[in-house]
Order: structure tokens, then sequence, then C-alpha cells
């Protein structure tokens, strides 16, 4: 799909985009997360457009997309690892596992993005499947996601090399 | 396709959507109702039947919630599919939700015409043609975890308990949970066999005054955490002038450690989409909503497509059941912000604004959405409502206490041999769901404390155990009901770490609307980690309480108003540690990193290089004996070395210890 990076001009979004999206202020956060599956991020124009759609002011959609973390303004990786903070997993050790793949991944303090926008980390709420704790999700460029359930170190590096190598192979 | 429940029996039968018969849902299983024919009857008969063990008698149920799909359930599935395939079996194979029993996930249901019901768990894919092959070929359920009945037919049934005679379930009382797990959350067929849209019908029968008696009479409260009576919400909103009115269901579960409904709504989605309905028509709503947390999407995507399956039969949409009550339903799903379960929040959410409390009063029965009168209710008070008015307002009300009629969904986990969704009568003591349910504590671990009622609860110490899961008694101890999150702290965690954590957690989510939330929850969070890296004096909990205080009495809504409780509750029963962190510098839970230090036991390092190997620091190398020594100019602290040591070589110091 048309995903643009660094740059806040887009190309035009499909016209199907909002294809059964309420066209009433409540369909607004299924119409930015549709934008969001085009570009991987909200470039202003795509905010724009969901906006027009659902009939709220720009501002009003602007202020919607900065509140809610699972929006995000910048573009973001290709695979984008979700680190639970629940009770149950930061009791169980994500704290340290967060620590530890931000360090892996060479991730400065502030950035949740790696440089050759592969990875991005970034905390999480519960999934509610404490069962499993503590839990790692990654949200995968087809739209799939895989759950890594009892995550620790030896486990997510091995994730990450494997992800790492799919990408090698897939490049060619 | 072939007949189902849900179909004309015959040509005398006058229903259809576009002209319901008002006696659509009883004629479902003790019909036909408007004429009398044995073929009819028979043909219902022999569709129960079916629906119990498949259209060829044998039945193959998998799981399919987002407990069980982590686990592997889909694996599992299709390792059934092909199983099925290779080895020509006649069997259906279909999905279901989950029993709430997350440490038997994945499992898989058998049943077959003549056989006692197994269910077998943690399944892995490889099993699947084992398991297929002893239960329906050798017609033996030796290796079952657990069967539903017991029929004298199978070999090695007298070796397998009854699902019913194990403790964890036997001591729940399966109420509004009692569809997880058994029927399949994509099929009305089903939920209406199971006695579903009985309580839909029924309040049809009586009118909306009478139904809202009727939950009064119940007793029911909100499930979401404040423990309104119900029937008050809803008598209120009813008695508003204004119109049109809203009906909102509040599936915004976002307590970490919470998942009852999520459970419900995956495994049972019409139960709910019913309780709305009943709301609906008991205020005079046309329009209902509901609002699902961003996290959980599975759960908007079965609420969908029951509502999809709803409008399509006619138990949404115009004139339901012949009643003249038309009511409609939208899915939203959130976009992640813990703060939309606060009702006002939610209501400005939906109205495609940015999600910020406002100010009650007015309350949203009077003013909430756009301005008019609006009850909001939690998704699992909804689903007891539609189970109340099937099953009539006195059974729910002979459960409970006094005040908290019912029983209430909890959700045990953290330090606990069985985590998962238990259903108790509501006044059941916190060490009854903990040790009996859950199965207490793992070997080698301690239970320290719980903390009830996720980042708005707080810590209750393990000598509280035996006080009952109530609104007022667990308020007294300072914690919550909430929404019934239990997470069991283990000895090897520290309370004040515990603390932190929340108001990270609070001070993150908190919508930045009002100062004492905005700041008063930052200065707090400052002040701790001050005390979890040693620096924290005997002022700082003056002030961290007087804070606590302020940002309690004085924020905007409950997110507020409730998030210094874990701070109050630790400072109330683990006043101790707090002082360790102050007076001798040390973490006496070995978790505040500030204050340990890792180390290597020379005598226990077996030099397998694991430590070095995955130290992303690069702080730990091979000494001259062979074996390995961290350097801690170098250490982070990250713990990796400690977790990968296969010999629990690696220690964690403390205090002078560690100086």
């Amino acid at each position: 799909m048309g995903k643009l990076e660094g740059s806040n001009e887009v190309s035009v979004l499909p016209d199907k985009v909002f294809e059964g999206v309420p066209k009433a202020p409540y369909g607004l956060l299924e119409a930015l997360r549709r934008v969001q599956a085009v570009y991987g991020y909200l470039p202003p124009e795509g905010i724009r457009r969901a906006a027009e759609y659902v009939g709220v002011p720009f501002a009003q959609a602007y202020g919607v997309a900065t509140f809610y973390h699972q929006y995000s303004l910048e573009p973001i990786g290709k695979y984008r690892i979700l680190v639970c903070m629940g009770t149950a997993c930061h009791l169980r050790g994500n704290s340290l596992n967060i620590e530890f793949l931000r360090t892996l991944l060479g991730l400065k303090p502030g950035r949740k993005t790696t440089e050759d926008k592969m990875f991005s980390v970034e905390e999480a709420r519960c999934f509610g499947c404490c069962g499993l704790a503590p839990v790692v999700v990654v949200q995968k460029p087809d739209g799939g996601n895989e759950i890594v359930g009892r995550a620790n170190p030896r486990t997510l590096r091995a994730l990450v090399e494997r992800y790492r190598r799919q990408e090698r192979g897939g490049a060619k | 396709m072939n007949w189902t429940l849900l179909d004309r029996c015959c040509e005398k039968c006058t229903h259809s959507p576009e002209k319901p018969c008002p006696d659509y849902i009883e004629c479902r299983l003790s019909g036909p109702l408007c004429h009398d024919d044995e073929r009819c009857r028979e043909m219902r008969r022999q569709r129960l039947e079916e629906l119990r063990y498949g259209e060829k008698g044998a039945k193959i149920k998998v799981p399919m919630a987002s407990c069980t799909l982590a686990t592997g359930a889909e694996a599992v599935y299709h390792a059934v599919e092909d199983a099925v395939k290779n080895m020509g079996l006649e069997a259906t194979i279909t999905i279901s939700g989950c029993h709430g029993l997350d440490f038997i996930d994945p499992w898989l249901e058998l049943s077959a015409k003549g056989m006692p019901t197994a269910i077998y768990a943690n399944v892995k894919p490889s099993d699947v043609p084992r398991i297929l092959e002893e239960y329906f070929v050798k017609r033996d359920v030796s290796r079952a975890f657990a069967l539903k009945e017991r029929v004298g037919a199978a070999s090695g049934e007298d070796k397998v308990p009854l699902l019913g005679e194990l403790g964890f379930w036997a001591k729940q009382y399966k109420w509004v949970s009692r569809n997880c797990g058994v029927v399949n959350p994509e099929s009305l067929e089903e939920y209406v066999a199971s006695g579903g849209y009985r309580g839909l019908s029924r309040a049809f029968k009586l009118g909306p005054e009478a139904t809202i008696e009727e939950i009064l009479k119940s007793g029911l409260r909100g499930r979401g955490g404040a423990g309104f009576p119900t029937g008050m919400k809803w008598r209120i909103t009813r008695q508003q002038k204004a119109t049109p009115k809203y009906v909102i269901a509040n599936a915004d579960e976002g307590d970490p450690g919470a998942f009852m409904n999520r459970l419900l709504a995956e495994s049972d989605p019409f139960r709910i989409i019913e309780g709305l309905t009943i709301a609906g028509y008991a205020i005079g709503a046309n329009q209902g909503y509901i609002f699902v947390r961003a996290e959980k999407p599975l759960m908007a995507k079965r609420l969908q497509k029951a509502v999809e399956e709803a409008r399509r039969c006619g138990l949404l949409g115009k004139n339901i059941l012949g009643s003249g009550f038309d009511f409609d339903i939208e899915v939203i799903l959130s976009a992640g912000a813990f703060v939309c379960g606060e009702e006002t929040a939610m209501i400005a959410a939906i109205e495609g604004k940015r999600a910020w409390p406002r100010q009650r009063p007015p309350y949203p029965a009077e003013k909430g959405l756009w301005g008019k009168p609006t009850a909001i209710n939690n998704v699992e008070t909804l689903a007891h409502a539609a189970t109340i008015m099937a099953e009539g307002a006195e059974k729910f009300a002979a459960i409970g206490t006094e005040k908290t009629k019912g029983t209430k969904m909890f959700c045990v986990t953290g330090a606990v041999k069985r985590v998962g969704a238990y259903e108790v009568p509501i006044g059941t003591s916190i060490r009854v769901l903990v040790e009996e349910l859950a199965g207490g504590a793992p070997e080698g671990v301690k239970v320290k404390a719980v903390q009830i009622g996720g980042p708005s609860g707080g810590c209750i110490p393990a000598n509280l155990l035996d006080l009952p899961l109530d609104y007022e008694t667990l308020q007294g101890a300072g914690a919550i009901m909430g929404s019934g999150g239990i997470v069991v702290i283990g000895h090897e965690n520290c309370m004040v770490d515990v603390a932190k954590f929340f108001l990270t957690f609070t001070s993150a989510e908190s919508c930045g609307k009002c100062i004492p939330c905005r700041v008063g929850l930052r200065v707090m969070w400052s002040i701790l980690d001050k005390i979890t890296k040693g620096e924290g004096t005997e002022e700082d909990l003056q002030v961290l309480r007087q804070v606590a205080e302020t940002v309690r009495s004085a924020s905007l809504c409950a997110l507020g108003g409730t998030a210094p409780n874990p701070v109050l509750s630790t400072l109330r029963y683990f006043m101790d540690e707090y002082a360790a962190h102050i007076r001798e510098k040390l973490c006496p839970a070995l978790v505040c990193s500030a204050l340990i230090k890792y180390r290597i036991d020379e005598e226990k390092c077996i030099a397998c290089g694991q430590c070095a190997m995955n130290c992303p620091a690069s702080a730990i190398s091979k000494i001259e004996s062979g074996k390995y020594r961290i350097d801690e100019s170098l250490c982070i602290k990250c713990g990796v070395c400690y977790t990968v040591c296969p010999v629990k070589a690696v220690y964690k110091v403390t205090g002078a210890r560690a100086g």
C-alpha cells in the first residue's frame, strides 16, 4: 500500500477506504483507524479526510488523533512490538523485557522506532491474556498478530532475529 | 442448509421478521404453540439433539477466545480438521467461547451419542489424532481432563473426574457465565436453544415499568465497579422528559488483570445484546451503543457479528417480536484510552470528541449522549439483567449478601496456580477465590498481598484474605471491588514498586483535563521513583500522603479520585517496605534495580556462558577459572542473566551487601 515514510505528503487515499464506516461522529475512531491502516500512521491529510467524512471539524479530529495511544502521528516500524504493561505482566517481568528489547534494538530514550524503520517497541495496555503473562504482541505488516506468551529475553531475542531473517529472505 | 430452530416449522407458522409473532421465542423450544402437530414437535426435539451431538452424532468443540487463541487454539482447530478428514470421522467441528479456566488452554471438548462428554486440557496440535482416535474409535476417555457426565459406556470413565466435582468448578455459581465455553458464540440458534431471549420476551409481556420493577426487586447493582442499583438508574432515565434517549454498554474493560467482560462477550455475546435491548425497552430508548476497548478487538468482532445476526432474525430492528418496540445497536471499537471507561468520557468519545470526562451532575441519566438522557451499564450488568429477566428476580436475590445480591465474575491472575475467571456469589471470601478456586500460590512462592480493583483499587495484605468480596467491605479495607480483577502478589514482589507501577499507569492515562489528577499523579510518581532509588526521605512520605489526599478529593472524575488507592493502601499495610527503602536504602524483595546488584555464585556457575551471550550491555566476561563475572560498572541491571541462568547461579543482593 502507499505507505510514505518521513513525509507529510501522502498519496491519495483509495475511495473505498471509509466503506462501511458510519457517516456520524461516532464513526471517527474507525475512520482514523482505516487511514492508519493505509499509511501505517496518521498524516494530517488523512486526518482531514476522516474528519470530513464523519462531519466533524479538523481540529476536533486532530485532537482525537492525539488523544488515543493506538494512533501514531509519526511513521512507525514495520513490525510493531507491543509489550503488555498490565499488572500480571509487570510482576512477571515485562518491565525488564521492554528494557531488554530497547537495548537490543539500540533505541535511545524517547525513541520507539529503529533507524531502519523495521521495529517499533511500545508499551501496551493489558490484553486480557493474563494467564500467559508476561505477554508481548507483534503486529505484523500483513495485519496479523503474533502473541508471545511467557516472554523472556531469550524468546524475544529469537523473535527479533526470526523477523530479521524473514526480511532478509523476503528482500532477496 | 438444514432446518434450524430459528426457522418456521411448517406453513401454519405466521412468524417472519417483518410480521413477528410475540410467542416466537417460547415457541422455539416448547412449541409449536399456535397449532398442534407431532411432526413439528419432533423436528424441535431432533434439532436440539443435533445441536448437542452434531448432525452426525459426534461433535468436536474447539474454543476460540483470545485466551485460547493465544495458546494455539487455531492450530488445534486445523489439526482437528485434518485428523477428521484423514480418519474419515463422521463428526461436526464447531467453535465455542472459553470456560475461563486459563490453565487448561487450549482445550477440546468431544461428545458423541452414548458417550460421556469429555474435555481434554492443554491440547497440542500433535496430540489431536491420538485424542480423536482414543475417544471416537477406542471409546476410551481415560486421558481426558474431565467429563461432563458419566454414562458407563466408555473405558476409563471412573479414572477421570467429573467437571462438576472439581473444586474450581463446583465452588463456582455459574449464573451469568453459564454459556461460556458451552455454546457457539456465533450462533443465535444455540443461544436461543440454551434459553436465550426468554428475558426479552418476558420483558415485553411485563411492560417497561414492571421490567424496571423486576430489576429493582432482584437487587442488581452495577458490576463495573461503582455498584449503583441498576433498576434505579433505569428508572431515573425513564422518568426524564427529554427524547430521544440512549443506552450504552460499557465494554471498555481497561483494568489490567480484568478480562471477565472480554470472556463474556467473546463466549456469549447475545446475552449482552439481549440485556442492552431490555435496557433500551425499559427506559424507552431506540438506539444503543456498545463501546469496546481497543485492546480487545475479538470482543468487538463477536458483538458486531451478534448484532448482525440478531438484526437478520428480527431481534433488533423494527417492531421486535411484535412488541411495537424498535431498537438497534452500533458497536464502536475504541482506539486506546483508559479514561473511556468513565461514563462521561465514553459519551464524549462516542460524540467524536477527545474522551474528556466532565463534571457530574448532571448525570448521564439526565444529560448524556448529545445532551439526552442516557443509561450506561457495564456489559456484565447487562448480561445479568437478561438472565434475571429470564430466570426471575427471586432466584438472583436469593444469592449474595444482605446488601448486594447475585454473583460476580472475578479474574484471578498473578502468583496463583490456576489463573482464570471465576463466577462466585457476592460475599465469597478472597481466600476461597485465591486458594480454593485459583489453587493458591505456586510452589516456592508465598502470597504477600492481593491487589483488587485494578489501578483504582488497593493492595490487601495476606492476613486479610478472609474478607468477603462485596462493595462495602472492600471499600472499608482501602480497596474497591472495581471490575473484579484480583492480582495475587507473591513475596518476590516489592510493594513500593507495585505502587509505582500503578502510578505509572494512571499518570500516563490521566486525560489531562483537571490539574489535581494531571499534576498530582506526576508528583506522586516522582516521589515513589525517588524512594525506589533509595533517595527518599521521611518528609517525602508526608508529602506523598498529602498529595494523595488532594488528588482523591479534588479530581474531576473517578480515574483521579481513585488513583491514589494503590499508594494509600500500600502505605497503610506495607509501611515496613517503604521504611526499608528510605532508612536502610534497601529493597527487601530485591526488585528495585537501583538498590540491588547482580552477582554470580562461582560455586554454582557451570560456565555455560548463557549469561554473557544474552547480556545486552556486554557486562559479563569470563574469568580465569573459566566461570563468569559481572562488571558492576557496566551492568544495567536488566536481569537477563538472572532469568537465563540454567542453574540459578546469578543472585541479587541489596543494602549493605550490595555496597
